[in-house]
């Protein structure tokens, strides 16, 4: 982790910056402007202040009486300054922030669109929680350093102003300046190179204890149940302390160098009257220029600081942009070819020779079957065959690594991007529902009618809770669905499914949450309305097995038969171990009951 | 649940309660904080007046050092020599409160921390589900944060401010009276404005923050809903409601800044306005004598105290109300009274052994909802086996959770071995009675740390036994790395079905008096179903064993059945006796024979 204000990171850090300033080169520019006018003008204040001490102020209390010309001119000086200075802040700050924040919308919406764009398997290997600080905290930190980049720049222009000024004042006394000012950058650095490594630990554990806290109150029905509520505290505790000392440590270093920071200057100021007495008893400089440059000292003290905060910005920023980066960076699309699938017949699906991987371990060994168009066909087989991985690939969420599936002969990697999704309709095992209303939820874009969506919520025997609930259609289902539970949020599901006509539909264990009474109804539904359809269901219940015209049983990742549910009754002894592992059970259970029960008489 | 219920059950806003009484609570329960707070306090106000040194300086060498012609070297040194000790002294104050500051306000924000997050856990579901999990967290982490920038830097900067105004003032009073008047007259109505502009600034702010929330929420949905979003062709659609809400977000950013830009330079053209009056009217009170030039010159310096703490003071203010803010969550947390407690050490402490249950007329209805459970009278007597069935909706859930304890009935009473549930200590009931939901959680950790969750305690041979007790061996062979295979965030690396297993072996492995099935092997395959089932039933042989299920061939095994109907009980007998009865159990039995056979 880049922690230090090392030169590697300054260098790349520049570099991060350089991108926004040439992205946002028009706005950069007029911050920078702006910047330089509020740089200009706080030493031109501070030499309106001298002006009016040595022409307005000295005449007065030397000779007892003041020009009202010099006057005049004075209290002009020290307002079009000030009101030049304002204008300049404002304009630095507004500008500032419309670069920062374009940077990391921009960023923002290419790491999404990256997100969508990349296929599924590129998320099987990132875990949700990374990619979702990628769009938002490491957006927000890669462009940080943004918000203070103009003034840092205008502080430089500051700076050199400074420098001239008091270079054609006193050469004496920009001496001082020259040794004061270069000491607090100095400093300053040091304090930036001392307290960055700290403050990205102290970032670290902030976000370690918030991962505690969600896991744990995620899980607070398991804490509860098994009463770690302490267990829980402990390890909560733990890092809430080790925060606690990380954040000490940065208090340390700041309550050490925020004093000594604002010390400096003064003491500058405290050399400059040391100084500046002597010249003034040699005749070198006037009080006029002395008070000038003491107050120049005093208006300087806080802007240089600003170079320190870009600097310290620059290590997080560039971990946060390496990380935008990686998603940006990251290849691998799916290709979309040209083929369309338009039809309104069912259609038929093969899948031929195909192998799948999890990175090293292959789940999917050279499967080859095929569903004849209008066909229903289950598949089976027991936890961790690969049923659901299967299910991805005949939807084209994940490409094969060898093999090919065929919609109606076509390769499904020849289809036209959307051409799948007008064919074939998933119901996934975990649910997924957008923020938004039933209606759109349903819909998901498809221009559905009213009534359209409510006979497919019928059939998934969704239309009464739909029905009752406060909006009907309209009622928004929070976050993920959250207001709804497991089986209403299935039946949705399912209705977004079946709205759709699907030519090919794919139940993916999809009433699992669904009571066996309403599951049944959904089936028998779906049977009478799918007619125009092909079908493939994955499921373990012998109800929906049943209403399957062929049974693909697969285990360990291979087909090991298929044909009938009763063919495979009686040639495949895997499947048949499987689905009548209920009645052999009940069978068995019927033999043992008499002892049993001679034993509850006999006792 | 209906929106009534979560209403009444939710956690206290303290939105009656006023800013300065809920400071005052919240410094109440930060003793670590309070501790040294007047030496803190003291030192705060040496740092501060160190802010007049160089006014007193300046003003000092013009007047003294400067007067007559030559400058009097000598004096300007020592002048210089004390004012720079007493930079150094002030700085050296300023270190020492700083730190102090940090490890107090650190320390006792730790502990506020800690006891927000305890009480968390201590609340009943109820509660805990009227909330959304991320605003629960949020009051751990970030309201706890919010209280920490205050009083590290805004609180703080309250004190200086305040301090260095009125160091200021009694200065420029000691120079001259009629400049100070000058300067406040130009001051104060920046100062009456101050709280519109915070107001205004606050408003923006929590636009700002509304719309990062649906940014967050919209941006997650890109990888939360991948498979959805891909199978149904919707990432334009998705895409485009992404850029809404980044947009929106950025766009209530840069409106938030430019209050900022304009108020934030008001101080600095007040401030011009404040030096040219002084040099105008100064000059005057000069000719007559009442003011030196050192102390005019003075008064331009001292001007440029008043600029910063009015520059910040929206900042300041805006922090001070997220601050007080940030204490009303996470006080509301602390001050929600747990409505299902723990009687603790004056609870009763259940022995070990066979435990039995019984329901005295238990009604239970969700605050403002219709009653989910009515007239619940039943007995479960030590050793027996019982089955739960009912449709969805009939009660069975609510039945579970009023059993093990998640919540507690509105009316009627349900004992264990004749002691009132609300009488048992939490620690004794929880190793007790362990309850097995239906969404099987998992931590992020492999599988061993997952399991042993169930009994901290047990070594890995342990754990291995009973899994092997389960019948799971084979399973576990089977998975990549065995007991070391990481489950993923919440298991998610896992099928449904296997966090199923992993969360039945713990509860098993926690060695409970009863154990509570609420459909707790749904998502497993039939043939592994069976064979826990009955792995279950050698090993819960002498315990009390409660099952929910829609399984025909768990009601055939129990003892006893339970059938729920619309909330009440309305049959409960043997699998034998009740087939045979027409009613509500006699249906659910025809629909199971005839899914499993049809």
């Amino acid at each position: 982790m880049a922690t230090k204000v090392t030169s590697a990171v300054m260098r790349q850090g520049l570099r991060v910056l350089g991108v926004a300033v040439r992205t946002e080169k028009a706005v950069f520019t007029l911050a920078v402007l702006a910047s330089a006018v509020y740089g200009g003008m706080t030493v031109a204040s501070a030499w309106a202040l001298g002006w009016a001490t040595q022409y307005v102020v000295q005449p007065a209390f030397a000779q007892g009486d003041v020009a009202s010309g010099a006057m005049w001119t004075g209290t002009f000086l020290i307002l079009g300054a000030a009101l030049l200075k304002a204008f300049g802040v404002a304009g630095r700050r507004i500008l500032a922030g419309v670069i920062q924040y374009r940077m990391q919308a921009r960023s923002r919406r290419d790491v999404t669109k990256q997100y969508l764009r990349l296929p599924l398997s590129w998320h099987h290997q990132h875990p949700t929680g990374q990619l979702l600080s990628n769009a938002s905290a490491d957006a927000e930190a890669a462009w940080a350093p943004l918000a203070p980049l103009p003034m840092a720049v205008g502080v430089i222009v500051m700076l050199v102003t400074a420098a001239v000024a008091m270079l054609f004042t006193d050469l004496v006394l920009a001496l001082v300046g020259f040794l004061i000012f270069p000491a607090i950058a100095v400093l300053n650095l040091i304090y930036q190179r001392k307290l960055s490594p700290l403050a990205t630990r102290a970032q670290q554990l902030r976000a370690e204890v918030s991962e505690i806290a969600h896991e744990s109150f995620d899980g607070a029905l398991v804490v509860k149940t098994l009463g770690r509520e302490e267990l829980e505290t402990d390890r909560f505790r733990r890092r809430a302390h080790e925060l606690r000392d990380a954040n000490i440590a940065v208090g340390r270093v700041r309550g050490l160098f925020d004093p000594l920071l604002e010390a400096l200057p003064t003491i500058g100021v405290l050399a400059v009257l040391a100084v500046g007495a002597m010249r003034l008893s040699g005749g070198s400089i006037d009080s006029g220029d002395l008070v000038q440059v003491a107050y120049l000292f005093t208006l300087l003290a806080f802007p240089i600081r600003a170079l320190g905060w870009v600097l310290a910005e620059l290590p997080r920023s560039v971990v946060g942009w390496q990380r935008v980066q990686a998603v940006l960076d990251a290849t691998g699309s799916m290709e979309y070819g040209r083929a369309s699938a338009g039809s309104t017949t069912p259609a038929a699906l093969e899948v031929s020779g195909v192998s799948y991987a999890y990175g090293e371990a292959e789940v999917l060994h050279d499967v080859t079957f095929d569903v004849p168009a209008g066909r229903t066909v289950a598949l089976v087989g027991p936890t961790g065959s690969g049923k659901s991985t299967l299910v991805q690939l005949l939807v084209r969420l994940v490409d094969p690594d060898a093999g090919q599936v065929l919609l109606d002969g076509v390769d499904l990697r020849e289809l036209a991007y959307g051409g799948i999704a007008e064919s074939v309709a998933l119901v996934p095992q975990q649910t997924f529902l957008f923020d938004d209303s039933v209606r759109g939820n349903i819909a998901l874009g498809l221009d559905a009618a009213d009534e359209d969506v409510w006979a497919a919520l019928r059939l998934a025997q969704a239309e009464g809770f739909v029905a009752r609930l406060a909006d009907g259609l309209d009622t928004r289902v929070g976050e993920r669905g959250a207001s709804l539970s497991g089986g209403q949020r299935q039946r949705l599901a399912l209705a977004r499914a079946v709205v759709r006509r699907p030519r090919l539909l794919i139940l993916d264990d999809a009433t699992s949450s669904v009571d066996p009474q309403v599951e049944a109804k959904i089936l028998y539904g779906l049977r009478d309305a799918a007619e125009a359809s092909t079908v493939v269901v994955v499921a373990y219940r012998m109800a929906t097995i049943a209403l399957a015209d062929e049974v693909v049983y697969l285990d360990h990742g291979r087909i090991v038969d298929r044909g009938t549910h009763d063919e495979l009754l009686l040639r495949c002894a895997g499947y048949r171990n499987l689905v009548t592992a209920y009645e052999r059970e009940e069978a068995e259970r019927a033999a043992m009951e008499l002892p049993v029960e001679e034993e509850g008489v006999s006792a | 649940m209906t929106a009534q219920g979560i209403q009444a059950q939710g956690i206290q806003t303290n939105a009656e309660r006023s800013a300065l009484a809920t400071i005052k609570r919240g410094l109440a329960l930060t003793p670590e904080f309070r501790k040294g707070l007047a030496g803190t306090l003291a030192l705060a106000v040496v740092a501060t007046a160190g802010k007049i040194i160089v006014p007193i300086a300046v003003q000092q060498t013009i007047d003294t050092g400067l007067k007559g012609g030559s400058p009097d070297i000598p004096y300007i040194t020592r002048a210089v020599l004390v004012c720079a000790a007493a930079v150094v002294l002030t700085a050296l104050a300023a270190y020492i409160m700083n730190v102090r500051l940090y490890k107090a306000t650190e320390s006792s924000l730790a502990t506020l921390r800690v006891r927000g997050f305890r009480h968390v856990h201590d609340l009943s579901v109820l509660t805990q589900n009227s909330e959304r999990r991320g605003a629960l967290v949020s009051r751990v982490t970030n309201d706890i944060d919010q209280i920490s920038n205050f009083m590290q830097w805004g609180g703080l900067m309250i004190i200086v401010a305040f301090g260095q105004l009125f160091v200021a003032t009694v200065l420029m009073f000691v120079y001259s009276w009629q400049l100070t008047l000058l300067v406040w007259a130009c001051f104060v109505p920046l100062i009456i404005a101050l709280p519109r502009f915070q107001r205004l600034l606050s408003r923006a702010y929590t636009v700002v923050r509304e719309r990062t929330g649906d940014m967050l929420a919209a941006v997650s949905e890109s990888v939360v809903g991948a498979a959805v979003i891909r199978a149904y062709a919707s990432e334009r659609r998705t895409a485009e409601r992404i850029d809404k809400a980044v947009n929106a977000n950025r766009s209530a950013q840069v409106r938030a800044q430019t209050i900022v830009g304009f108020v934030f330079p008001l101080t600095e053209i007040v401030a011009a306005l404040a030096i040219a009056g002084i040099v105008l009217l100064g000059v005057r009170l000069g000719l007559s004598g009442e003011i030196t030039q050192g102390e005019l010159v003075a008064f331009l310096f001292l001007v440029t105290l008043f600029v910063s703490p009015l520059q910040t003071a929206t900042e300041v203010l805006n922090e001070a109300q997220n601050a007080v803010a940030g204490w009303r969550r996470i006080l509301g947390v602390i001050d929600t009274p747990p409505d299902v407690a723990d009687p603790g050490d004056d609870g009763v402490e259940l022995p070990r052994g066979p435990i039995s249950v019984s329901f005295d007329d238990v009604h239970f209805s969700y605050p403002g909802g219709t009653p989910v459970l009515r007239e619940i009278t039943l007995e479960i007597p030590p050793r027996s086996r019982v089955a739960v069935v009912g449709e969805t909706g009939s009660g069975k859930t609510t039945f579970a959770k009023l059993l093990t304890r998640l919540m507690d009935p509105v009316s009627g009473r349900v004992t264990v071995d004749g002691h009132d549930l609300r009488d048992v200590r939490f620690s004794s009931l929880r190793e007790r009675i362990v309850m097995v939901p239906q969404d099987g959680f998992l931590f992020d950790g492999t599988l061993e740390e997952n399991i042993r969750y169930g009994k901290p305690s047990a070594t890995t041979e342990e754990i291995g036994l009973a899994m092997t007790e389960l019948g799971l061996a084979d399973w576990l062979e089977g998975l990549p790395a065995a007991l070391d295979t990481p489950v993923g965030q919440r298991g998610e690396s896992l099928s449904a079905g296997e966090r199923q297993l992993v969360a039945l072996a713990r509860a098993y492995l926690a060695d409970p008096d009863l154990l509570l099935l609420d459909e707790a092997t749904s998502a497993v395959d039939p043939a592994t179903e069976v064979r826990i089932a009955r792995a279950l039933e050698g090993v819960t042989r002498g315990r009390t064993a409660i099952s929910i299920a829609h399984r025909l061939s768990t009601a055939e095994n129990a003892d006893e059945v339970l059938v729920f109907d619309a909330g009440r009980l309305v049959q409960r007998g043997p699998h034998a006796e009740l087939v045979t009865q027409e009613g509500v159990y006699a249906d659910l039995h025809a629909s199971w024979v005839s899914a499993a056979h049809s």
